[in-house]
């Protein structure tokens, strides 16, 4: 290759890079910092503001929690036993990740809106799921669902079940089996598969723009915030917590990005042992 | 379905497997899929039918829904299409070349899944607005970007650029260094061996990436609602559609356009399965 | 394999965190018990800003000691029919302030507030009303001055969609009835009127705060239509040399209401508080905040006060066009007039 065709290929790249995925990022830093770091801090301290971050928190914690806990079963259960219509299942938990975000929303209004299947014999008991905190956490839990199971389960597949059958004749129970033998090898995998559902949960719009009433102190989320700001004129506050949010997710991603690297190298380095 | 369950619980039955523990994995995984998956695509696609036939030929016969479902699919279509030749460039440069600034280069490529929808929404709109680092520029040149056809395709390149990228990636790898020198030492040129031996092997890889991208731009809300100006029958989104009939208390239509939805990207993430599978059992070899 | 003294994850732990799980999301969903009564307060787009002062007004006109707890009022905006399905949904609103009577009877209608409404505060539960006018670029380079101008060749107006924004009805029926008190005006050249207006019309946000949004930031169209306070807010805080306000020479008396969702109140045990909430609009101190933010008072000493805020308009109320029951169902519902000619390019 030439040095001109070289250097050509170079800059187009990096012409892309910041027109692409610079821009942007810088573009959120300048425009929350527009009247000084202060008054960006000083909008954050707004209550509205503090709720929205802590629902976030909340929604994204209670999410990453259940989905993790039954994404390593839903991968311990489909890579270590046989049984019939296992890829239904692996397709079934993969159906998320295609579904548009606000078609995720609307079918939990379709199970739990007034005109939803159950939401008026709910109505009755005082129960509300849609337009409320449980509505929010039903369409997070369903748009970061394959997360946890998807990455683990081609890690659990690959090692087999030859541990798991000799813990299993040494007496071992089925959770010393899943906490002792298989977690600890799979904690790599895990862990990346936790971080990115932790990135999306909290990323979270459409779904959640469905499904919420968007009232401020009570059901808004950090995304769905800076919308009401960015659409109340509040444009120095929308992007500071946008700043705030986007940092939170890439540090998230960026976190993955560094252990998945580790688990790449301790991946290789137990294929040379074997 | 029945028959599906059936031979599941003929199997929990047999008791065959001697490793503990597998009732209880299997009936709490089952719980799950069920409950957060499957009953709520239930009640999508059973929802339609249920307001009777004519409710659904309603919805079918509303114009205002084939404009904003053609201009989501069109809109996605042109976004993967451009992402091709950029994500390859990127692609190329990132492994092939030594990159000044790979590593930085290598981290960016993942931002727009790193960044919320709803960040990118705003930012791209005040990046390419009338009054935007990049919409007053190109506003000399006489582009509007911001709230037209072209502002949901540059939202759409953004969010689909890492698909194409990260797909072609491990294939590039994988595709060793020797064979273009080969190539090159048997008298091909430079543009020879990336359009006979390079571009042949990505292809598998290249429409895996362009499908993802495309399915994910189908459905793709927060970061478009915001740059696309919203006008019915021109640049209104179908996701948009389906939150403006929620407004408007409608849910027979909303049901029947998140219904066309659902089964697009389905289709879609289907036939990227399908390539895949192929791919890996050596149907498709790419080099001929 | 860790060693043995890590005690595995036992069985009653892990129901126990599930359990936990659960727990919490439940915690998470139940209003957490704040020392003060909060008051959901859902209203319509442009009240973004009147509310946010008022709320605070209340709260410290509120007596702790004598009324036992304090007292915290939160808004929620958006158009006013997402608004009231919102409610409809199950949103907890202990009050709604939407903008027009016809949303407020939607959720009589659902039994959520007592049929009677609009008879339990004065002006037909209508603390502070409004009208429609034009807002046009600086200098009005198209020269809009009145109705017939809107509908000229090149000229491109902003108004949101009727089907999800009050504001969007009251400019609808401002148009239509100026159409049918014109000289010579009959149903069906208003329908002509209305419908070559659509024509000219080529965003159609679901909010007004979003076509407001549209013509002021996305620099679309050349006139907007809109409530007289959205308009003026607009021209004073958004770009006062950019934008001028028109007066029609006929617009319509717009009445946003407010009403109590007794269903809701009674089951936050919040009426009494909520009852207060909506006479304190009617004081002078909220009519002057009102007035602040271009919304015309109903107070009279107030409303003298303001006069020199608010141009002179000639208006004809909804009760002219026959009120809001008949004209929703003949220009809105499904199949209305408003779908027959909104089926644009077609």
């Amino acid at each position: 290759m030439s040095a001109l065709t070289r250097w050509s290929l170079v800059g187009a790249t990096w012409l892309i890079i910041l027109i692409v995925l610079i821009l942007p990022p810088l573009l959120v830093l300048s425009e929350a910092l527009r009247d000084g770091l202060l008054t960006a801090l000083q909008t954050l301290a707004d209550p509205d503001a503090l709720s929205a971050i802590q629902l976030t928190v909340e929604m994204t914690i209670l999410s990453v929690a259940i989905n993790t806990v039954f994404g390593v079963l839903a991968a311990w259960t489909i890579s270590k036993y046989r049984f019939p219509f296992r890829g239904v299942l692996v397709a079934l938990i993969e159906i998320p990740i295609s579904v548009s975000p606000v078609v995720a929303g609307l079918v939990w209004l379709l199970l739990f809106g007034s005109q939803g299947w159950w939401g008026a014999a709910l109505d009755r008991y005082n129960i509300h799921i849609a337009f409320a905190s449980p509505g929010i956490l039903l369409a997070t839990l369903f748009v970061t669902f394959p997360y946890v199971a998807r990455t683990v389960l081609p890690l659990m597949e690959q090692q087999g079940r030859d541990a798991e059958d000799a813990a299993m004749l040494l007496g071992a129970s089925f959770w010393q089996i899943l906490w002792r033998v298989t977690l600890p090898d799979a904690r790599w995998a895990l862990l990346s598969g936790v971080l990115l559902t932790t990135a999306r949960a909290m990323g979270e719009f459409g779904a959640v723009s469905v499904v919420s009433g968007h009232i401020p102190g009570m059901t808004e989320t950090m995304p769905l915030h800076i919308e009401t700001l960015y659409n109340g004129y509040q444009s120095v506050a929308a992007f500071t917590m946008a700043a705030l949010l986007a940092l939170m997710a890439m540090l998230t991603v960026g976190f993955r990005a560094m252990f998945e690297n580790r688990a790449r190298r301790m991946a290789k380095a137990g294929g040379m042992e074997a | 379905m029945r028959l599906m369950a059936e031979a599941i619980f003929s199997s929990l039955r047999r008791k065959s497997d001697p490793l503990p523990g597998f009732r209880l994995a299997l009936f709490s995984t089952l719980l799950w899929i069920g409950l957060i998956v499957v009953l709520p695509i239930t009640a999508l696609v059973v929802r339609p039918w249920q307001e009777g036939l004519g409710a659904m030929t309603a919805a079918l016969h509303d114009g205002r829904m084939f404009a904003a479902l053609e201009v989501s699919f069109l809109t996605a279509f042109l976004a993967a299409l451009i992402n091709v030749p950029i994500g390859l460039l990127l692609t190329w440069t990132l492994v092939r070349v030594k990159l000044p600034g790979r590593r930085i280069v290598d981290a960016l490529i993942d931002l727009p899944f790193a960044i919320p929808t709803a960040v990118t929404g705003i930012t791209l709109a005040t990046l390419y607005g009338p009054q935007g680092w990049l919409g007053k520029p190109l506003a000399h040149l006489g582009i509007t970007v911001a709230y037209s056809t072209a502002g949901i395709v540059v939202a759409l390149i953004f969010v689909g650029l890492p698909f194409i990228v990260r797909s072609v990636e491990p294939v590039l790898r994988d595709l060793p260094p020797e064979l273009e020198e080969a190539a090159g030492l048997l008298g091909a040129t430079s543009w020879q061996t990336v359009r006979r031996v390079v571009l042949p092997t990505m292809l598998p890889a290249t429409v895996t990436g362009f499908g993802l991208a495309f399915a994910r731009g189908i459905g793709e809300y927060g970061s478009v609602i915001f740059i696309a100006g919203n006008q019915p029958f021109r640049t209104e989104i179908a996701p948009l559609l389906v939150v403006v009939r929620l407004q408007e208390f409608d849910y027979a239509g909303a049901t029947s356009i998140a219904f066309v939805l659902l089964a697009a990207s389905s289709l879609c993430l289907a036939g990227v399965a399908l390539l895949r599978r192929r791919v890996a059992r050596g149907l498709i070899t790419g080099i001929d | 394999m860790p060693s043995p003294s890590l005690r595995p994850l036992s069985r009653r732990a892990f129901l126990g965190s599930g359990l936990a799980c659960a727990g919490a999301a439940v915690i998470g969903s139940s209003h957490p018990a704040h020392a003060a009564t909060a008051l959901l307060n859902l209203s319509y787009d442009p009240t973004r800003e009147l509310y946010h002062e008022i709320n605070p007004a209340f709260s410290s006109h509120w007596n702790p000691g004598r009324n036992g707890g304090s007292v915290v009022v939160r808004t929620s905006n958006g158009g006013s029919g997402a608004q009231a399905r919102a409610v409809l949904e199950g949103a907890p609103a202990d009050i709604v302030s939407l903008g027009l009577a016809r949303d407020i009877d939607m959720l009589a209608l659902k039994g959520l507030i007592a049929p009677d409404w609009q008879k339990r505060l004065p002006h037909n539960s209508t603390p502070f009303n409004s009208t429609i006018v034009f807002l046009v670029r600086k200098g009005n380079p198209k020269a809009i001055h009145d109705w017939p101008d809107l509908v000229r060749d090149t000229v491109k107006v902003v108004t949101p969609n009727p089907k999800t924004s009050g504001g969007a009805r009251w400019n609808y029926l401002a148009a239509w009835g100026w159409a049918l008190h014109r000289q010579g005006g009959t149903e069906a050249n208003a329908r002509q009127y209305l419908d070559a207006l659509f024509r000219h019309v080529p965003v159609l946000d679901t909010g007004a705060r979003g076509a407001t949004t549209s013509f002021v930031q996305r620099g679309m169209g050349d006139v907007l239509i809109a409530w007289e306070n959205e308009t003026l807010l607009a021209a004073r805080d958004l770009g006062p040399d950019q934008f001028d306000i028109v007066v029609p020479s006929l617009s319509i008396l717009a009445e946003p209401p407010v009403a109590l969702v007794d269903h809701n109140a009674r089951t936050h045990g919040t009426t009494a508080v909520a009852q207060r909430y909506l006479e304190f609009l009617y004081t002078p101190e909220a009519q002057t905040i009102a007035t602040k933010h271009y919304f015309r008072p109903t107070d009279a000493a107030v409303a003298g006060a303001g006069t020199h805020l608010f141009p002179a308009v000639k208006t004809f109320d909804i009760a002219s066009l026959g009120g809001w029951a008949d004209v929703q169902k003949k220009h809105f519902a499904p199949g209305g007039i408003f779908d027959q000619m909104y089926a644009p390019h077609g």
